[in-house]
């Protein structure tokens, strides 16, 4: 026997499902800590995805609790539009069946691989069936199926089904069970609060084991679903266009009006002379060699970018700030959408954000959050494009320490939105170098960085202004008290001083041996007209001057004293008490006063 | 200068500089203070003493922020209590004054180092040593071991001590305050001080003190004050060749930098600290290469540290700069415990003889 006959025996065809078990790692299952992660993901996509599609607002439960040593059920239910029965088994056990693959708008899933790849990872380390519950409506029942997947075949295998009291009126729950750990538990609930940042209108609730966890939402409002658009010309590959010749009965330029976004009568009848072809030809009937000349005149022809409101769905500046605000407390919050654009055809739409300050890590590199189509990438963050646009603009310039990445109590989100996100592979952890996109990108982190400077640079000018006020009026007193003990002389009157380097009302508020003391110079040239808010535990009943008015809220009191201070004059006020609380000063430029609490 | 004197001289000063800050205020000016600058760009060889001093640079401290004004008011709290503990005649440790600060509540010191680089800012102003504040370190001072005889002023009365026939194994403990000490008599031909115990405690098990009429000294690493002034008095009075035996690598190099020329940190007590005529007898890293000595890699950090060297003004001798060129084209280091690998004896019968041969101290 040939050698050719003896191989002949040993080749045959490979069935998706059968590749995908030899590959887990291109669909994100290369170790079980991850593959709760991915499986989650999925999952959370798809549900937030039918939301969007069915108009209501997103609320969504998930649970993973171990049942036994190694094995981990993982429940996301929705209450979304929920699936037909007849389609259950086919979307969750079957790999690339979806809806959303074949349409040209923004989605969150798109391949159809996703969870039913979940369903066929549980199938491998655990053997246990997924079980899927679906309800479309109040008047229909809700439907209970077991499945897995027939490996060799790529085809539904359904272990049983029968209909199910539910009393969710309509949405999807599914159970999936496999062998984990939960070594990834942070890295999840980071995946949930990024999620719930770009998904403002949906609401997450979290148990895990024995904690719970709520991400809730901050806007009501539902988001306009992403309305799908026909291809673009200069997007199409010769396979598509193959299979849109294939199915169509209509001439060639009326296929090329109808199926294409921008393409006119005009536009139709220039490529069809550039491709050598007639208009009136059938498409059905076009060899392979003239479907390439045919794609050649399509690129090469001019035709305007595709239309980008109505397919992508940005999240919004003032949404972004909200979600970032409700997540991180920050000091500092901004956030810019781009104008839509075009690479190769695909729409798409940068958006970004920076947050500085507050509760964010003082030291080591800036936070950075990644996003495609409202979905956070949270690994192969060294190999994304979104990462060395970040490292590829000079921070320095906007006064930010930078090693590669900007450093210091910063956070950078970056979202870009597209019918066709380009990862770099299939687990979709990515996002590819695109010229087009990458440009958008920096530009969009250019101009955050002129607000960030700004606000820093303000920032710092009054922080010297409150840093040399409390050493004024605070810490040269007490130099001054010391120092007239040493020497054995009168105590020195620090007040020259004070006037002479602040040139403003100072407010001091200070407590010794029980008296609270609230004193307020003008060195100012104006005279001030002044009112003094002071909220604290003390009621102040023996104040003297007595209190124009006091108020009481939970035990606090706000006392509040108007006063006329000629310039170079001082007003004081003393009352029994414990001090703290909070001193403000109203009547006057904010530039032209300052507050200083002695005890602290 | 007696004690009285010194104490008198103390008060003065640490007066002086409060009297300055309170004619500041009186005149309505934000107090302020001027200190040399303390790093080793501001450093300068003074040919009459032979040691390196602060050079003129000064920096100026104004209670202006928030910063510059705790630290003003920290040291008028230092002043404060020393005032105190002169009039009281008491005395305490840098430690125990750090504690005490923790009732000074916005003068309290952050950390004890905080404390002490104060008291050496106080020193430098008011050109008084530490001794004059009646404070001391707590840090007990290191051992000496030879043919030396000294009597010490304790608290329980005068002793005479010789630092091999009364003392055991491990020598004679140098005190904090070396100026209490008296040097009587000594039979030595020079004085070797080492950095590590091992090597200490080598040379003594292998008699080298008795053979050689040797005067042993532990540095215990970076040598503290007491074993610093220890040594610049036996050199002063006794005439005696200082050599120190340190580790090869950069570290111990500045060991030796401070034994002989005085630390940055203490420039401005260089004169009283400082033994200008010690001389580096190793490790050199040429004994690495002509031994052959067990080695380890320089670390990135060593190689910084060699750098800095070559632009420290205490280094910038011919010697220096060949030897620390030569160890980073090398890159190895070596401990001075190394030469065990030759046998327990080598160092005490071959590398030394024929090292202190070749210095001409033998």
């Amino acid at each position: 026997m040939v050698l050719a006959d003896e191989l002949a025996k040993q080749q045959r065809s490979i069935s998706v499902a059968e590749f995908f078990e030899k590959n887990k790692h291109l669909l994100g299952f290369d170790s079980p800590t991850r593959g709760v992660i991915t499986t989650i993901k999925e999952a959370v996509d798809n549900a937030l995805d039918a939301c969007e599609e069915a108009q209501v607002l997103p609320d969504i439960f998930i649970s993973i609790k171990k049942i036994s040593n190694e094995i981990f059920r993982i429940i996301v239910e929705d209450n979304g539009p929920g699936i037909v029965p007849a389609q259950v088994p086919f979307v969750f056990g079957k790999l690339l069946y979806g809806s959303r693959f074949h349409q040209i708008r923004q989605s969150r899933g798109q391949q159809g691989i996703g969870i039913s790849a979940a369903v066929l990872y549980a199938q491998l380390t655990s053997g246990i069936p997924t079980i899927v519950i679906s309800r479309t409506g109040p008047k229909e029942s809700a439907y209970k199926c077991e499945i897995q997947i027939k490996i060799e075949t790529n085809e539904p295998d359904i272990v049983s089904e029968q209909p199910f009291e539910w009393d969710r009126i309509h949405g999807t729950r599914v159970q999936i069970e496999f062998k984990s750990t939960m070594s990834a538990k942070k890295k999840l609930l980071e995946y949930l609060k990024y999620t719930s940042i770009v998904n403002p209108h949906a609401r997450f609730r979290v148990e895990l084991d024995d904690e719970a966890f709520t991400f809730d939402r901050v806007s009501h409002e539902i988001i306009t679903c992403p309305v799908a658009i026909q291809p673009h010309p200069h997007g199409i590959e010769f396979g598509q266009l193959k299979r849109m010749a294939e199915a169509s009965n209509a001439k060639l330029s009326d296929f090329l009006v109808e199926s294409f976004s921008r393409v006119g009568k005009k536009i139709a009848l220039d490529i069809c002379e550039r491709a050598g072809l007639t208009s009136t030809v059938k498409v059905k009937g076009l060899t392979a060699v003239q479907l390439k000349a045919l794609l050649g005149a399509m690129q090469a022809v001019t035709v305007p970018a595709p239309p980008t409101t109505q397919c992508l769905s940005p999240i919004g500046e003032e949404l972004i700030r909200r979600g970032l605000d409700k997540e991180f407390q920050m000091d500092f919050v901004a956030a810019r959408t781009r104008p839509s654009s075009v690479f190769s055809g695909h729409p798409f739409m940068v958006e970004a954000a920076i947050g500085y300050g507050g509760k964010l890590p003082v030291e080591g590199n800036a936070i950075v959050l990644r996003f495609a189509n409202r979905v956070p990438l949270m690994y192969q963050q060294g190999a994304c494009a979104i990462t060395s646009c970040i490292s590829n603009v000079n921070w320095k310039s906007y006064n930010i320490s930078q090693q590669a990445l900007p450093m210091g109590p910063i956070l950078i989100l970056v979202h870009v939105a597209s019918t066709n996100v380009p990862f770099t592979s299939e687990s979709k952890d990515a996002i590819a170098s695109i010229p087009e996109i990458e440009k958008e990108i920096v530009l969009a982190l250019q101009d955050l960085g002129r607000d960030l400077k700004l606000f820093v640079s303000r920032r710092d000018k009054n922080k010297v202004a409150e840093d040399r006020a409390r050493a004024v009026c605070a810490i040269i007193p007490e130099i001054a008290a010391k120092v007239s003990e040493i020497v054995e002389k009168p105590l020195v009157d620090t007040s020259p001083i004070e006037g002479k380097l602040m040139r403003k009302l100072i407010a001091k508020k200070w407590t010794r041996d029980g008296k609270v003391t609230i004193e307020l110079s003008n060195y100012t040239t104006h005279e001030g007209e002044i009112a003094i808010y002071d909220i604290s535990y003390d009621n102040a009943t023996d104040a003297f001057p007595k209190a124009d008015f006091v108020s009481e809220l939970d035990g606090q009191f706000t006392k509040v004293w108007k006063a006329i201070i000629p310039p170079q004059t001082a007003w004081q006020v003393s009352y029994t008490g414990k001090g703290g609380g909070l001193l403000e000063i109203r009547g006057i430029d904010d530039n032209k006063k300052m507050v200083v609490d002695l005890d602290v | 200068m007696s004690k009285e004197e010194l104490e008198k001289k103390s008060m003065a000063s640490l007066i002086r500089i409060a009297t300055s800050w309170y004619d500041q205020m009186k005149a309505g000016e934000v107090p302020s203070i001027s200190l040399p600058t303390r790093t080793k760009y501001n450093i300068e060889f003074d040919d009459t003493s032979e040691v390196w001093k602060y050079g003129d640079r000064e920096s100026m401290r104004t209670a202006a922020s928030a910063k510059s004004a705790t630290h003003l008011l920290k040291m008028a709290y230092v002043i404060g209590f020393v005032k105190q503990q002169l009039l009281e005649n008491r005395s305490s440790t840098l430690r125990e004054m750090y504690y005490i600060s923790e009732e000074w509540k916005r003068a309290k010191f952050g950390a004890q180092e905080e404390s002490n680089f104060l008291i050496e800012d106080l020193e430098i102003i008011s050109e008084v040593p530490r001794e004059g504040f009646h404070l001391h370190p707590e840090e007990n001072g290191a051992s000496i071991y030879g043919p030396m005889k000294i009597r010490e002023e304790t608290r329980r009365g005068m002793r005479a001590i010789h630092c091999q026939d009364d003392v055991g194994q491990a020598g004679y403990t140098i005190p904090n305050n070396v100026e209490n000490i008296e040097f009587v008599d000594h039979d030595a031909k020079f004085v070797i001080a080492l950095e590590t115990g091992g090597m200490y405690d080598r040379l003594i098990e292998n008699g080298f003190d008795e053979e050689y009429n040797a005067i042993l000294v532990h540095l215990k690493g970076q040598p503290a004050r007491s074993t610093r002034r220890m040594l610049n008095k036996i050199s002063s009075t006794w005439n005696l060749p200082v050599l120190v035996f340190t580790d090869g690598d950069p570290w111990s190099y500045r060991i030796f930098a401070s034994v002989a020329y005085g630390a940055i940190k203490s420039a401005h007590m260089s004169e009283m600290l400082a033994t200008p005529k010690a001389q580096f007898l190793g490790l050199q890293p040429s004994d690495i290469r002509d031994y052959n000595l067990p080695s380890d890699k320089l670390t990135e950090k060593d190689v910084e540290a060699l750098n800095a060297e070559l632009t420290d003004p205490r280094f910038s001798t011919e010697y220096w700069k060949k030897q620390i060129n030569l160890q980073i084209e090398l890159g190895l280091k070596s401990e001075q415990q190394a030469f065990a690998a030759r046998g327990l004896d080598f160092v005490t019968k071959k590398y030394l003889p024929a090292r202190l041969t070749d210095m001409g101290v033998i």
